[in-house]
């Protein structure tokens, strides 16, 4: 296949897809195991130094924030990220552990730019970096999902994106036409929150995916963080709700409100008040220290930041969730 | 607000809303896309179909939603998907319309949402493509809002996060882009504007009310394309604020 043109971004996490395929193979287990645990042992077990990680929904939307805390307490360091998130990225590369990152979409929506990511940017303390779409995102996670080393695809196509990308154009051997090549993504760890879950690992998401489905099969390892714990008969009630299957699940962490201050479709909404405060404490470095030290640091646990948070407020989001059925 | 009792955002938003299509799917971005979208479904577009990045298609836009995933971009909606899905769908040709904004746009309607300045020594980082450069590249027809400022209608963008016509005619199929794709139209704080079909370059369609053709030119920082004569566009009506004002953004986040 004739390469027309190679983008000069970084290729953070080449794909090694033999080596997924071994991963596979030996180190992910068939059997149907408890995996429920901590979310302190799950992140001291499976985030380590230096590991690619990934986090799906988003910052505001069904987002792991309740084990993105935990590792920001254990301060791993190193980390190259999947750069595709709100809160909860900007809480990883606050904390202080990021040195790279693959970059689709890191802002705070309707609050506009990240204050922490310009500072890491602006003051180049991120080492490695490329620039991608959501959509190429999501197709190399997919790529990896299916086991194959890229995709062709028609985004990226003539802009920067590309240009600042790992992608490769190539002449289509079939038509001749150009398209782009992205590689697979198969991430170190990856952390999803869920609706429900048994414990062992099988999950389920109501409302929309977003990219969990590819997230989840392009991961080494995988951490399911559940709002609800539920018994596997539960499960087998209802398995077309299943979009992460055990086997593809190492730890399952029982987070109640683990997506606060961000939502999670019918079981409660964004705590706006408890989002802006962010915004405007991580406008500055001593406003972001003080805010992850009230809010990540002195909580020991997520149990502890959900007191800090208090029942009344959580009882009112829980409230907000009940008029978007 | 201006002496005209509305102001130019609330404008472009209706000027935004009237552009959609009924019965169209048409890809909606955070902000003021959402706003113009809930406006035209109430008035313009009921059979809209929204189409959301993270999966929520058709919604009912009875509130704003304040992301591209959150719940109320499938508040009643016909179908609740992912991001694969959506892309998949948009690089199939099944979404009509996109709907776009950045820092910078130039004359050719390539867009900035990722750096200004230097890539690896920014002035300012900005958030990255998110899914605009997918709707910019297949979304059939393409319509960015812009606030008009001279700083942000750029003879370069610092960078092209998404495209428009690149570098001009034939560009965008010579580096394998789809076939008759592109922007048609930008929404600007000042006018109405569109693309000359055969230069590709932006073109002036129509003024705001108070907005003189001279205002626009200064504003811009390339050589914009003038019409020989510049009509003007109608001011918000009273139910276009009263929605947007009351039931839309009664908050306050956009307007």
């Amino acid at each position: 296949m004739n390469v027309v043109e190679t983008g000069i971004g970084d290729l953070i996490q080449p794909p090694d897809i033999e080596g997924f395929r071994e991963w596979n193979r030996t180190k992910k287990s068939r059997k149907l195991e408890d995996k429920l645990m901590s979310e302190q042992d799950a992140v001291a077990e499976f985030v380590c130094d230096g590991c690619y990680l990934g986090t799906e929904l988003y910052g505001t939307v069904r987002a792991p924030m309740s084990v993105v805390r935990e590792i920001l307490r254990q301060k791993p360091q190193h980390l190259r990220l999947a750069g595709q998130g709100v809160l909860e990225i900007d809480l990883l590369v606050a904390g202080g552990g990021v040195e790279a990152i693959d970059l689709n979409y890191y802002g705070l929506e309707v609050y506009g730019v990240s204050c922490v990511l310009r500072r890491a940017v602006e003051g180049g303390h991120i080492k490695q970096m490329a620039e991608w779409s959501n959509a190429a995102f999501s197709w190399r996670l997919k790529a990896a999902a299916m086991g194959v080393p890229f995709l062709p695809i028609r985004s990226m196509l003539g802009t920067d994106t590309f240009r600042r990308s790992a992608a490769r154009v190539v002449e289509d051997p079939f038509t001749g036409g150009k398209i782009c090549l992205v590689p697979a993504l198969i991430l170190d760890v990856s952390i999803i929150h869920v609706h429900r879950a048994d414990r062992f690992g099988n999950a389920q998401i109501d409302g929309i995916s977003g990219f969990a489905f590819e997230m989840a099969r392009a991961s080494k390892r995988l951490i399911v963080s559940a709002e609800e714990i539920i018994p596997t008969d539960q499960i087998r009630q209802c398995p077309d709700r299943t979009v992460i299957p055990y086997y593809l699940v190492d730890a399952v962490v029982h987070a109640p409100f683990g997506s606060h201050p961000g939502e999670m479709v019918y079981h409660y909404g964004r705590d706006e008040d408890e989002i802006r405060a962010w915004v405007n404490a991580s406008k500055t470095p001593e406003g972001t220290a003080a805010y992850l030290d009230k809010t990540v640091y002195r909580p020991q646990n997520h149990a502890a930041y959900l007191e800090m948070i208090g029942e009344e407020r959580l009882s009112d989001l829980r409230h907000k969730a009940e008029n978007h059925r | 607000m201006s002496k005209n009792g509305y102001s130019s955002t609330e404008l472009m938003i209706c000027v935004a809303a009237r552009l959609m299509e009924d019965g169209t799917t048409t890809f909606i971005g955070t902000g003021i896309p959402m706003l113009a979208a809930a406006l035209a479904q109430r008035l313009y577009t009921p059979n809209l179909i929204p189409v959301f990045e993270f999966g929520g298609v058709g919604a009912l836009m009875d509130e704003l939603p304040l992301g591209v995933g959150e719940s109320r971009t499938f508040h009643r909606a016909l179908s609740a998907t992912g991001i694969c899905d959506v892309m998949e769908t948009a690089q199939r040709g099944f979404i009509d319309y996109g709907f776009l904004g950045g820092a910078q746009i130039d004359m050719y309607g390539n867009l900035n949402s990722t750096v200004i300045g230097d890539y690896h020594a920014p002035k300012a980082r900005l958030p990255g493509s998110g899914g605009a450069n997918d709707v910019g590249s297949l979304c059939w027809k393409t319509i960015a809002i812009m606030r008009h400022e001279k700083m942000r209608f750029v003879p370069a963008c610092d960078f092209i996060t998404t495209p428009g016509y690149l570098n001009g005619p034939g560009a965008r199929e010579a580096a394998g882009l789809p076939a008759g794709t592109g922007p048609i139209h930008v929404v600007s704080t000042l006018a109405r504007l569109g693309f000359d079909p055969t230069t590709c370059r932006m073109s002036l369609e129509a003024v705001y009310p108070g907005v003189s053709v001279e205002d626009v030119v200064n504003s811009t920082g390339f050589e914009l394309l003038l019409p020989r004569e510049t009509p003007e566009i109608e001011p918000p009506t009273a139910e276009e604020l009263h929605l947007l004002r009351d039931e839309i953004d009664p908050d306050h986040l956009y307007i």
